[in-house]
């Protein structure tokens, strides 16, 4: 099912097209649904784990998070099925396999000539009617459900493998913010399923031995949360992986500032179990990245000066950010690595979104941590810890 | 850091100077408590510090009976009888009048294997037995406070009546008097040996678990590890329990009015006596008095602070703010089902967070040796520092006023400028003179030396001790150091500042003692008389607050003391109020003015002024 029309709560001057408004709403919700049995399109309230290979790791975990009553901003998943259709429609699949078969892994010229060549091709394929008509009822679906027309969304690669632990990094990363028109959602899609063929992806699959056939694209069509501060979190602290912490940086905008590692973000250190704010680093954060809404993309700003060294995130933001790390985690009982947006346009608790989560890596594939050396009785410890004594300078 | 000379060292004892009028401070004190030439070596190779968690201002001569009993005592439970391993005991001296401590390590490193055995079996054996030796030990303490108040203080009677000689007894008053004294003298030794009992096991215990928890939970909180650790239900409580029971009862027998009239609590009684219920009342007042009353509005180190029982304006104040809370419809009951559940809760997270099946069994074990032996260190004080103390003191004040009544002082609270030693002298005087029928000398030889040592101890609490003595350790295996006095890099580092107590001082920190923040008025209190001046929704700035203070925590919104650490009274207690508190800024009487707006910061442990 799609998300649903929801036509009363829409705000419109005029009564006849609110009517006609919830008219192509119905309709295309009809359709969206008709669509849905040729599996193009699978909304992020219907996806879950069992879904990965056709809609990749990130979408899958979108749809798990809704299921857990997490906030998350709406959106859909352009499955597999859509890349593979894309793929066979023109047989661009036989001509990019014939491709890479004749490329020499250590020739780095090759393999970027390799890569243009094949992104290309993709880029110049028409899409499929079938596919594009579905992308396009879902997009305006869902500006129908935000009661926006033209909805800012970021259109995301989620890529996945099958039968390939760990093949979801295989996919270039590819992320479009602010998308805002369902051409422009068309064009994107297309630029995410061409980022399996960048050259680092292919030289990272040749070097796994992953067949590169045997990888696929799904794509994530997210509304942009208009997010005033964002950031990353993650369920324990990276420093030294102590899992009694969430740690948690954030700066003003869109959360690429943090991801993309162009600021030193404001750091937090909470108590997992307390949830007390235990250590807070304001730095000063010196650009952001915003919406530009005339130009109609996202641009990076300087940060006024008052705003800089200005906490980015206030108590109950933090509190509300821990408990909801907490939900993850505890819905995936791993360590996890979330993005997380403030959206400046809602009230305060709606405004906190989860944007993105997947299992923390680092740490979690390290041997378990050890706080005793040896075993003892309770009496052994006391002696141990009054033999170590509090070094005073 | 920087100290005497920019150097990483204070100042040598040798070096200190009198302050000018003070001539002659030494003569309050006995020989051996302060320093000397004979013992320069020892002394000036050693790091002092001093004790201004319990001992900030200068010490009376009498009053130094608390601080040499805890120094035998403490000393000989690490060194005579638990032969705790790396550390003796806690040395003392007296400078200008402010008392000064220093850890002693074991002198021989090599020795400390053979002490290990020492301390296994013999802390081994407390550990084991801890709750029956800990029941033991409530009946000791009971009946040495028992002993104490039966010691009678006889007066010295023109004749003694008849039955000295009808019952052929031989002995007299004379006689009674000097038992009398000795054995309460004796008593007060006797039950600072048993507040040392259990007490260094009962740090060594929590010590281990908080330092499990430091190196498991990087971080975390000491006021979190104290809550899994912490009693539900702890005598050090129960008086103020007392003070909500009868607000409830005065609100039930219609006479809760009153306290809207008068906190004076003379006003109060009198008032009450006038009515049938207002009688009914004071009569439950009194079934709460004892023991719960015999509660120090200070240390209990001190003879001066007195007790909730000598002076009801601290239980008068705070039955009003339960009287008005209970009217305004809020709960004034601990929520003890919550509080242990919220403890079971924090054990239960903290120990599925840890990883392997070992560390798990090491933090249940090390946590349920911390919460046996907890009992005995929130509950102790209860019972030495106040219930014991209070009698103690009054006891005393018995003796002053015969010496007063024989013309030995003005006011019966001079004797307190009187070493005990001194005091024994004197009432030896005043019985050679009364059984002989001569004339004692205490009245001309006392009365001027006590105006002397008066000045003097004025000149002495207005001069600013150093708050270390020469030359700082590497390390610190001393429990008490470390849990009590919160000795840490940080805290000798602060020390060895330029003195933070500068006029253009805007923040001060310290240790972050109770959760939660928040901003209001500053109002400064430098005594217990001053607690009723504090209005509602101030910020209570003190030199250090006690247990019996809380009460009137209701009517305040944060607490700020210049002296305490992490399980100093004024932090347990704030965390139980659920009350902002920075303990241990140092300077904070000094540094803040009442009236200012102060920003406190009780996670962070920060106080601002706020412009």
């Amino acid at each position: 099912m799609g998300p649903p029309g929801q036509c009363k709560s829409w705000n419109s001057e005029s009564e006849t097209f609110e009517v006609l408004r919830c008219l192509f709403a119905q309709t295309s919700k009809v359709l969206s649904e008709r669509m849905n049995t040729t599996l193009y399109i699978l909304w992020f309230t219907e996806c879950d784990r069992s879904q990965q290979n056709l809609v990749g790791g990130k979408c899958a975990n979108l749809g798990e998070m809704l299921q857990a009553n997490v906030r998350v901003p709406p959106g859909f998943a352009i499955t597999t099925h859509a890349y593979r259709h894309f793929m066979h429609e023109h047989r661009i699949g036989g001509e990019i396999t014939r491709m890479l078969a004749s490329l020499d892994s250590d020739d780095i010229d090759q393999a970027e000539e390799t890569s243009r060549a094949i992104r290309e091709l993709m880029e110049a394929t028409p899409m499929p009617a079938a596919i594009a008509d579905a992308i396009c009822f879902a997009y305006q679906e869902l500006c129908a459900e935000c009661h926006v027309t033209d909805l800012p969304v970021a259109v995301r690669s989620s890529a996945t493998a099958e039968d390939l632990p760990g093949a979801s990094f295989a996919g270039q990363q590819e992320t479009i913010l602010w998308v805002r028109s369902a051409e422009s959602v068309l064009r994107n899609t297309v630029l995410c399923w061409s980022s399996l063929f960048t050259a680092r992806a292919i030289a990272y699959r040749q070097a796994m031995g992953f067949p590169h056939e045997k990888v696929h694209m799904s794509v994530g069509v997210q509304k942009m949360a208009n997010s005033r501060a964002a950031g990353v979190m993650f369920t324990l602290n990276p420093i030294n992986g102590d899992r009694s912490k969430i740690a948690i940086d954030s700066s003003w905008g869109l959360g690429e500032s943090v991801v993309s590692g162009v600021v030193t973000p404001d750091n937090y250190l909470v108590d997992k179990v307390t949830e007390g704010i235990l250590q807070r680093k304001i730095s000063p954060k010196l650009i952001e990245h915003v919406p530009n809404h005339a130009a109609g993309r996202v641009e990076i700003a300087d940060v006024p000066a008052e705003r800089q060294n200005v906490a980015s995130l206030n108590d109950d933001e933090i509190l509300n950010l821990t408990i909801l790390a907490k939900c993850i985690e505890g819905y995936y009982h791993v360590p996890m690595d979330i993005e997380w947006g403030i959206d400046g346009d809602l009230e305060f608790p709606e405004n906190v979104m989860l944007l993105q989560c997947r299992p923390e890596t680092v740490w979690s594939s390290k041997p378990p941590m050890r706080v005793i050396q040896q075993s003892g009785t309770a009496l052994d410890f006391v002696v141990a810890n009054m033999l170590k004594g509090v070094r005073v300078r | 850091m920087s100290g005497e000379n920019g150097s990483n060292r204070f100042p040598s004892p040798f070096n200190v100077p009198t302050p000018e009028g003070c001539e002659g401070w030494q003569d309050l004190y006995p020989y051996y408590y302060v320093f000397s030439e004979d013992r320069r070596e020892f002394e000036d190779n050693r790091f002092w510090f001093q004790d201004a968690m319990h001992h900030p201002e200068p010490i009376y001569p009498f009053d130094t009976i608390t601080c040499e009993s805890w120094w035998v005592a403490l000393g000989e439970m690490n060194t005579r009888v638990f032969i705790v391993p790396p550390a003796l005991g806690i040395d003392h001296r007296v400078l200008n009048g402010y008392l000064y401590i220093s850890a002693l390590p074991v002198p021989n490193p090599d020795d400390i294997p053979v002490r290990v055995g020492h301390f296994m079996e013999r802390a081994g054996y407390y550990y084991q037995h801890w709750d029956e030796l800990y029941a033991q030990w409530q009946a000791k303490a009971e009946e040495a406070i028992n002993e104490l108040k039966a010691v009678r203080v006889p007066d010295l009677p023109e004749m003694e009546p008849i039955n000295v000689v009808v019952e052929g007894r031989g002995l007299t008053s004379a006689y009674d008097l000097i038992v009398a004294y000795n054995r309460a003298v004796e008593n007060m030794h006797k039950m600072w040996h048993l507040h040392f009992e259990f007490l260094n096991l009962g740090y060594a215990a929590y010590l281990t678990f908080y330092g499990f928890c430091k190196q498991a939970f990087p971080g975390i909180s000491d006021q979190t590890i104290a809550k899994l650790v912490s009693g539900i239900d702890v005598i050090l409580f129960r008086p103020d329990e007392e003070l909500k029971r009868l607000a409830h009862k005065a609100i039930e027998l219609g006479v809760a009015d009153v306290f809207k009239q008068t906190v004076n609590p003379n006003e109060v009684v009198a008032t009450m006596s006038a009515s049938e219920a207002g009688g009914v009342w004071l009569q439950e007042m009194e079934k709460s008095k004892d023991p719960w009353f015999y509660f120090s509005t200070g240390t209990g180190f001190y003879h001066l602070p007195r007790s909730w029982v000598d002076d009801l304006t601290v239980p008068t104040i705070a039955i009003r703010g339960y009287v008005e809370k209970i009217q305004a419809g809020q709960s004034i009951t601990r929520p003890m089902v919550a509080i242990q559940q919220e403890r079971d809760r924090l054990a239960t997270e903290y120990e599925a967070l840890l990883q392997t099946d070992e560390d798990k069994k090491a933090f249940r074990e090390q946590l349920g040796l911390a919460r046996t032996v907890f009992p005995y260190v929130e509950n102790h004080n209860f019972y030495v520092e106040h219930w014991h103390h209070t009698v103690f003191w009054n006891k005393m004040r018995e003796f002053g006023k015969l010496l007063t009544k024989h013309g030995f002082f003005d006011e019966v609270d001079d004797m307190f400028y009187l070493h005990r030693y001194e005091v024994q002298s004197a009432l030896y005087d005043l019985i050679g003179a009364w059984g002989s029928g001569g004339e004692p000398r205490g009245p001309k030889y006392w009365k001027p030396r006590v105006a002397k040592r008066k000045e003097i101890f004025k000149k002495l609490k207005a001069w600013s001790p150093p708050p270390g003595l020469g030359e700082p350790p590497d390390v610190v295996t001393e429990p008490f150091t470390i849990m009590l006095w919160g000795i840490t890099t940080e805290s000798i580092q602060n020390w060895l500042k330029p003195s933070a107590n500068t006029a253009d001082t805007k923040e001060l920190s310290g240790f972050a003692g109770s959760p939660g923040k928040v901003e209001g008025v500053a109002r400064v209190i430098d005594s217990v008389e001053d607690l009723a001046l504090v209005e509602p929704g101030e910020i209570l700035v003190c030199p250090i607050t006690t247990p019996s203070w809380a009460p009137v925590f209701t009517r305040i919104q944060a607490v700020v003391t210049d002296i305490g650490g992490m399980m100093s009274h004024a932090a347990i207690v704030c965390r139980e109020y659920g009350l902002p508190a920075v303990v241990g800024t140092g300077f904070g009487t000094k540094v803040f003015k009442t009236g200012q707006r102060l920003r406190v910061d009780g996670t962070a442990g920060t106080v601002q002024i706020v412009e």
